[in-house]
């Protein structure tokens, strides 16, 4: 079994009173893609800001890459790259100019410097625009840009935070070709996105992160068995009944309002549910207008433990999971 | 071994201070045009003023727009060396900063990098001043040996140096802590303005109250200036109706001053950068 390259246990950070990160444990195999996911606010900035070393490690203990983050430092940062959420990009240096700049802040060698700064180029596509000042790049290409300069270091980790974001369908499928390369090369990656389906695709391990606390982790797969093997969609002519109808089934786990019409979560398997379902509410003469049968996605997984509204409580679902992962 | 990453933050400061042409000519431009236009204008005052005191037997006068010229360099170096830190807010503000801090180089790389950037650019706005003025009737160096006047510029830049460093340090330990550039701005404004009229940079002080003058004693741009006078108009002079002699002991006391106040400048921006945090 591979090693654990990130682990984090007990790890706690406030801002004066405000608890932003409550006893948070996890770990991160080396070569995995891990995706650490959460709603606004949810403490995920605050974790990674202290991984990457930007806030100071209040309490708990971190260990990346096999050193300490409280008394190594130094070694931390030499050993992880960083793709930072905002454009963090000097719009009046070139592309060549910015992986120089990078290259020399990490005292990489002049040959070996030039030499990466060419591969690099090479690696995202950007020959072209090797003298253009990033100010004149293309979205897509200041992120491909910011990927190399995480990578040209040679980072055992590279930090993606929201790396697609505000990026159009066919530049967020290029740039996932480039960093599935690089995970293909044994680079580990530490990723967080607000696309659900992106990290339902490329993660090897989720962790979900709600007020401070870890609430739910595991591979996609279980992250979506868990919540019951089908969902079920439904329009009828009456849903206030219905709903409360639903709820007193036996095979309803959950049932809740959606954007048009009611979800609901099952206990057994859909295609036997179903026939139960519209019985019930044959009987209560209410009518179907439309029934949709569907595997949870992730953005259900996320919804089910984060919540519905933009920043619904949810207090009864924070219980912290302490995720043990076996070495 | 001994690490130079700190040539990196220089380099990437002096290419932007080459890439932008406006900004690169208006630093240039703008101390000119002080000594010609304030320059120009005083001097005929002033020299009406001087005319009428008697200078001793082999006392050398010199003339006004020769006694500001000096005080034209450093201003300019002040103006400069105070606002020579302001890349570093706007770095800060636009998420460039985070690289850095993020990086394994050291902290104080940054400042030693901005510092000695700010301090070729003095060091080019002084070579650019001191030519104009030559050209306009400053009259710096008079009399002196080709080897005399290379080496009194010499000392002119080393005073200029030294004293730069003191303000970018400040400067940047400013612009760290500050969030936007109008507050910036306004710190500066109100830094600038006593140590400009508590110097003998465009006047002399030495008919001034006597708080005045012992508070311009605190003032490093008088240290500066007493370095440049020494070095481009003589160690004894009248000027604007004062006498000026400055001893050889009197120029060591003064670069040790500036020397002290740049170190003492350097360990507050450090202890600043050490403790920032930036996400």
């Amino acid at each position: 079994m591979p090693e654990n390259i990130i682990e984090v246990n007990n790890l706690d950070h406030s801002y004066g009173d405000f608890q932003a990160v409550d006893d948070v444990c996890f770990s991160v195999k080396e070569g995995e893609i891990f995706s650490f996911l959460g709603p606004n606010g949810a403490g995920k900035s605050t974790v990674i800001n202290i991984l990457i070393t930007l806030l100071p490690l209040q309490h708990g203990s971190v260990r990346i890459a096999g050193f300490d983050l409280a008394t190594q430092p130094e070694l931390v940062r030499k050993s992880i790259g960083i793709v930072f959420q905002d454009e963090t990009l000097d719009r009046d240096l070139t592309v060549w100019e910015t992986l120089e700049f990078h290259g020399r802040i990490y005292s990489l060698p002049r040959r070996e410097r030039r030499e990466r700064i060419e591969e690099m180029i090479r690696l995202v596509e950007l020959e072209d625009k090797r003298d253009v000042r990033t100010r004149n790049l293309s979205g897509g290409m200041k992120r491909r840009l910011e990927i190399t300069r995480g990578l040209m270091t040679r980072p055992r980790i590279l930090f993606l935070d929201e790396p697609t974001i505000g990026l159009d369908t066919q530049t967020r499928m290029r740039l996932w070709e480039y960093i599935k390369k690089v995970n293909d090369s044994g680079t580990t990656i530490f990723l967080t996105t607000h696309y659900m389906d992106e990290a339902d695709q490329v993660s090897n391990w989720i962790d979900i992160i709600d007020h401070g606390k870890v609430i739910a982790a595991g591979t996609p797969s279980k992250l979506k068995d868990d919540l019951g093997q089908d969902m079920i969609y439904l329009e009828t002519s009456n849903d206030e009944a219905s709903l409360k109808l639903l709820r007193e089934l036996e095979v309803v786990k959950k049932a809740n309002r959606s954007t048009k019409g009611l979800v609901i979560t099952i206990t057994t398997d859909g295609p036997h549910c179903l026939p139960i379902i519209m019985e019930a509410l044959k009987d209560q003469g209410i009518s179907l207008v439309s029934v949709n049968l569907k595997k949870p996605t992730l953005d259900d997984v996320f919804v089910h433990y984060t919540g519905r509204d933009i920043r619904e409580s949810g207090a009864e679902k924070l219980k912290q999971i302490h995720t043990r992962r076996e070495k | 071994m001994m690490a130079f990453e700190f040539l990196t933050v220089y380099w990437r400061d002096m290419l932007r201070f080459f890439r932008f042409r406006a900004l690169l000519f208006a630093s240039l431009v703008q101390p000119a045009l002080w000594l010609a236009l304030y320059g120009a204008a005083m001097s005929s005052n002033f020299s009406r003023f001087a005319s009428v005191l008697p200078v001793p037997e082999g006392s050398v006068s010199v003339s006004y727009l020769t006694f500001l010229g000096a005080g034209v360099i450093a201003l300019t170096t002040l103006f400069t060396s105070l606002f020579g830190g302001i890349s570093l807010l706007f770095d800060k503000n636009w998420g460039l900063l985070r690289e850095v801090f993020a990086s394994p180089m050291p902290r104080s790389h940054i400042i030693v990098g901005i510092g000695l950037s700010g301090v070729t650019k003095s060091i080019i706005q002084v070579l650019v001043i001191m030519g104009f003025g030559l050209l306009i009737g400053v009259k710096f160096f008079g009399g002196y040996t080709l080897l005399h006047t290379i080496l009194s510029t010499f000392g002119i830049l080393i005073f200029v140096g030294v004293f730069s460093l003191g303000f970018l340090f400040l400067s940047s330990a400013i612009s760290l802590s500050m969030e936007t550039p109008e507050g910036l701005q306004g710190v500066i404004t109100l830094l600038t303005l006593p140590l400009f009229f508590a110097s003998n940079a465009l006047y002399p002080i030495d008919a001034f109250p006597p708080v005045v003058r012992e508070a311009s004693l605190l003032n490093p741009l008088t240290y500066l200036i007493n370095g440049v006078r020494y070095f481009a108009i003589g160690s004894d002079f009248y000027a604007v109706g004062y006498h000026y002699t400055y001893m050889p002991i009197n120029v060591i006391q003064s670069f040790l001053a500036l020397a002290a106040f740049a170190l003492l400048m350097f360990l507050v921006a450090w202890r600043i950068f050490k403790k920032a945090v930036v996400t």
